[in-house]
């Protein structure tokens, strides 16, 4: 089988790959670009482990062809923060301790910063449903959820400086 | 695991081509979240992809003076946002907001909902309501067919060798009329549906109903147009008698099966339900009320 020659963006830097065809983005992501900071859970787009932006949509990378990412722009979890610098819902998650085992937590932090752009002031329902889609077996979500109202209120603050 | 060939035309005469002459299985990819899905688990040894989302038109959604005209493709998010779509179809969009997580909703449209089949399809009963139509291009030409006429069985539909949906019409409704969808799921979010019921119907100025159509979900091997539903609303100001007659017609026209959602008889009790609530929701929304 031949594979696909693939130029596209991720977190901003240009990108290039070959891929097997029916290869999914999470596969290409993780194996072949080393960015392992995506997870694989279920790998049929019920747990939102491997969440990224695809074209600024929130998507799972599990649900995507890696040759789909051809022009397109990639978000992962690697662009939010890192060591030296995390983002605040990161560090939102690290003090209220909204995670345990740690699979869920990329996926939940590029999906809270996703539903963050798109409404920056949920109640804690809308923050219910927007992250339905990330399952999490750990916590019981409510300090996810405390998590993410106080990083909402801090992003508020900032931004008002 | 399959191996697959993978394409993206620009054009519709492209794809058209691709899957006619193919030697091996084609399938049209549009958000993936069945197909790929799919991809893990076929026998079949190798496949086609065609993806169709660069083919002008596959993503966009506009009015014209007779309608909606809705890119197949179009992701449920971007639907759901599009505020001139929810004034004119709310049930519409309450069906494409109700499928998977917002994740899935970033990738899954109409069309593929349509085109895998579901018999729980969430937006298929909203597009029969509505009197949504598909228009087919194939080797022959278009060709446009109802909805309703559109799925065949459990997971088939009536695409021939080479043909892919290139558009969905929703005519435009009249005066003082909306539409409505509801359905049961045991959870509140991410859940497949155990029966469905969408209303689409229009008032006169004394608030009688003067045209409805119903359509029922998930208690059948397709999605349902229920006119002995329909017919006992309009007419009515949609009191009492008429709603529970409506519910009574939903139920005797379905023809659930027992799993681990729900029994038969639950069902088939719960989609009158569904019809009679979907029903007062559509009535207020045509009478102006915002819910």
């Amino acid at each position: 089988m031949t594979k696909a020659h693939v130029t596209t963006s991720v977190n901003g830097d240009p990108y290039e790959f070959l891929c097997e065809p029916g290869e999914t983005l999470l596969t290409v992501l993780r194996d072949d670009l080393q960015l392992t900071g995506t997870k694989e859970g279920c790998g049929s787009g019920d747990c939102g482990a491997c969440s990224v932006l695809l074209n600024g949509r929130l998507v799972c990378s599990c649900l995507v062809l890696g040759v789909e990412a051809e022009g397109a722009e990639v978000q992962t979890v690697e662009g939010i923060g890192n060591n030296d610098s995390l983002h605040v819902i990161q560090e939102k998650f690290l003090e209220h301790a909204a995670l345990q085992c740690g699979i869920c937590t990329p996926g939940l932090i590029v999906s809270v910063k996703a539903l963050l752009e798109e409404n920056p002031n949920p109640t804690e329902e809308e923050a219910r449903y927007y992250l339905a889609g990330n399952l999490c077996r750990c916590t019981g979500y409510d300090k996810i959820i405390r998590a993410v109202l106080d990083a909402a209120q801090t992003m508020k603050e900032e931004s008002a400086i | 695991m399959v191996s697959v060939v993978y394409e993206a035309p620009n054009s519709i005469g492209e794809a058209v081509r691709l899957l006619k002459e193919s030697e091996i299985p084609a399938r049209v990819l549009a958000g993936g979240t069945d197909l790929i899905i799919q991809n893990n688990s076929t026998e079949d040894q190798s496949r086609l992809i065609v993806d169709v989302k660069k083919i002008d038109g596959m993503l966009d959604a506009k009015f014209s003076k007779d309608g909606l005209e809705l890119g197949p493709s179009m992701c449920c998010a971007e639907l759901t946002a599009r505020g001139d779509i929810k004034q004119t179809f709310p049930g519409l969009v309450e069906a494409a907001y109700l499928i998977g997580s917002t994740q899935v909703q970033g990738r899954a449209s109409i069309g593929g909902n349509l085109c895998n089949a579901s018999p729980a399809a969430d937006t298929i009963p909203a597009l029969i309501a509505n009197k949504a139509v598909c228009v087919i291009s194939g080797p022959n030409g278009e060709r446009n067919i109802a909805v309703e006429g559109f799925v065949t069985g459990v997971g088939t539909n009536c695409l021939k060798e080479g043909e892919l949906v290139r558009l969905i019409k929703v005519p435009m409704p009249s005066e003082r009329s909306s539409d409505a969808y509801l359905r049961f799921i045991p959870r509140t979010e991410m859940d497949i549906a155990v029966a469905g019921a969408a209303v689409s119907l229009a008032l006169d100025d004394d608030d009688v109903c003067v045209s409805a159509r119903v359509a029922i979900g998930a208690v059948a091997p397709t999605a349902l147009l229920v006119e002995s539903a329909a017919a006992c609303l309009i007419g009515t100001k949609l009191d009492d008698v008429a709603l529970k007659n409506a519910a009574r017609a939903a139920s005797e026209s379905s023809s659930p099966i027992s799993d681990r959602r729900g029994t038969a008889d639950y069902r088939r009790h719960i989609v009158g339900v569904l019809v009679k609530r979907a029903a007062i929701i559509a009535m207020q929304r045509a009478q102006g009320e915002k819910v």
